[in-house]
């Protein structure tokens, strides 16, 4: 009993401490964010990284995700004779919802990975410190350009899957379902409305900026060898994903609550 | 002038430096000598601010690392990681010019290029280097790379971390000999970490001897010899008998 309560004491206040490092280091990145240097070379390949090279996953996931979700609409709505909803609902669902989610999802593992991996061996190889030596801030060099880069690159990705995965509907929607190519367009055009939009790419910037944070978070914390950085990657892409599914509950009810 | 007194280092249980004093003055070379896993590499990195001293005070030329001024002392200092520390993602001459490229220091890339690939060649490297990356390297080549990163932007103090392991023994004179210049013509305050005696005696203006977390000799490096110290006879001598126990 004793024990019990010893351990689950010693937890919580390592849960205390990690939270405290996370804010410290959230604290480190805002008070460098706008101080120069900037570091453009890294912050233009990190775009690339990030958003170019994403594009591919983002593409093929949500064309899929959207042709499903019209076989399921289509299939939902003939209990109750409602078909002719399926082009509506796609391009809400997926502008509101499962674009963001599943491309911040699919960005968490490719992103959060990399970069908890390449800033932890850079970590454990001391290449963090030697930037130190060369008068260069970590944070500045590695961390900043990141998060920037993946606030802007995360919403102009969940903006392309959002398109593809409305076309991922039409595609389905007019050669399985028999739905008129004009008519389809419409409908998924009419009832979406510019909020819509533009609250699935805030989410986008959102969800960025907790994938980079993560991955930077957990490279920078990272010790004792190969054995650390597959922690830290694994840390990166699961605290990533659980928080981009939380903060996508918090999101949705702030702005569909009212 | 570099000053360390009273220094104190532990992980967790490990205690590492329990109270080093160490003085050196401008344009002097020292060499700190100790066997393997004493805390030489801790204590540069401690002179770094890279590690947090548990005790004890470390001044370069009176500004504590540890402190806000920290990158006024650190811009004039070049530092060569033991294990070399390049940034892999960089070829090899924007690892030597990183200074001159990023921060402060900004000159135009050409310019830059040219330096680095003159500091490369200081280090016995072709220019034909210049574009690998430091991965396509061997181990040798790479502390060669690294050491020009280190002296690249002329800095009044240089710490080395060990830079003829891993060398040849020609490339290790060149090295020895380089660092020596760099003292003698370009009054450069060196601090060498080394095991290599012939090092030692090529570099050195003083010796220091570390063991058992203390200072245990120290002195110019004539004599060497002639002390009657138990635990620098033994290092001198590679003896397996003596106060450095060979099972650590
Ligand atoms: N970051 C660290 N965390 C925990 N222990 C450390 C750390 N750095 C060094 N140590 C410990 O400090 C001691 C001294 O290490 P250090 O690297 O300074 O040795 P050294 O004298 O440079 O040896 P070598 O000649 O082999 O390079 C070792 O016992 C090592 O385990
Ligand atoms: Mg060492």
């Amino acid at each position: 009993m004793i024990r019990l309560t010893a351990r689950t004491g010693r937890l919580f206040l390592e849960l205390c401490s990690f939270v405290g490092e996370l804010i410290i280091f959230c604290f480190r990145i805002l008070t460098n964010l706008l101080v120069p240097p900037f570091f453009l070379r890294a912050f233009f390949s990190s775009i690339i990284q990030i958003g170019w090279l994403s594009l591919p996953v983002v593409g093929i996931t949500s064309f899929f995700t959207g042709g499903a979700l019209a076989l399921q609409i289509y299939a939902g709505g003939a209990r109750f004779n409602a078909e002719e909803v399926v082009p509506s609902i796609v391009a809400i669902g997926m502008v509101r919802e499962l674009g963001p989610v599943l491309g911040g999802l699919m960005v968490a593992a490719r992103v959060a990975s990399s970069i908890a991996a390449e800033i932890g061996t850079m970590k454990v190889t001391e290449q963090v410190d030697a930037l130190i030596t060369l008068s260069t801030e970590p944070i500045k060099y590695l961390v900043v350009p990141r998060v920037i880069a993946a606030v802007l690159a995360v919403p102009v990705l969940v903006g392309v899957g959002d398109s593809i995965g409305v076309l991922g509907g039409y595609v389905i929607g007019t050669t399985r379902l028999d739905f008129n190519n004009a008519i389809y367009l419409i409908n998924s055009i009419n009832y979406l409305e510019f909020w819509d939009v533009l609250s699935g790419l805030i989410k986008g910037a959102v969800f960025g900026c907790i994938i980079s944070v993560m991955g930077c978070f957990f490279g920078m914390r990272c010790e004792k060898g190969a054995r650390g950085v597959g922690q830290a990657t694994k840390s990166a892409v699961v605290s990533a994903s659980v928080l981009i599914l939380a903060a996508n509950y918090f999101l949705t009810e702030a702005f569909f609550s009212s | 002038m570099i000053e360390v007194s009273d220094l104190h280092k532990s992980f967790d249980q490990n205690n590492v430096l329990k109270g080093v004093n160490l003085k050196i003055s401008d344009g002097k070379s020292m060499v700190i000598i100790g066997a393997s896993g004493q805390g030489k590499s801790v204590i540069l990195k401690c002179l770094l601010g890279l590690i947090k001293p548990d005790k004890g005070l470390v001044l370069l030329n009176g500004i504590d690392p540890n402190s806000k001024e920290k990158n006024i002392a650190l811009a004039k200092i070049g530092m060569l990681f033991q294990g070399g520390a390049l940034f892999d993602s960089l070829p090899v001459w924007q690892n030597v010019a990183f200074r001159y490229l990023n921060g402060k220091r900004k000159i135009s890339t050409s310019e830059a290029r040219k330096i680095a690939i003159d500091k490369l060649n200081r280090v016995g490297l072709k220019d034909s280097f210049a574009d690998s990356f430091p991965s396509e390297l061997s181990g040798g080549m790479q502390k060669r790379v690294a050491l020009a990163r280190a002296i690249a932007t002329e800095p009044e103090i240089i710490f080395f971390d060990e830079p003829t392991t891993g060398l040849d023994p020609i490339m290790a004179q060149v090295i020895n000999k380089l660092i020596r210049e760099l003292v003698v013509e370009m009054g450069v305050t060196a601090v060498t970490i080394t095991h290599d005696m012939q090092s030692v005696r090529s570099i050195a203006d003083e010796v220091a001897l570390l063991h058992a977390g203390t200072i245990q000799w120290t002195g110019p490096l004539k004599n060497i010899d002639k002390s009657k110290n138990k635990y620098l006879n033994q290092f001198i001598s590679g003896s397996g008998k003596g106060p450095i126990e060979t099972l650590r």
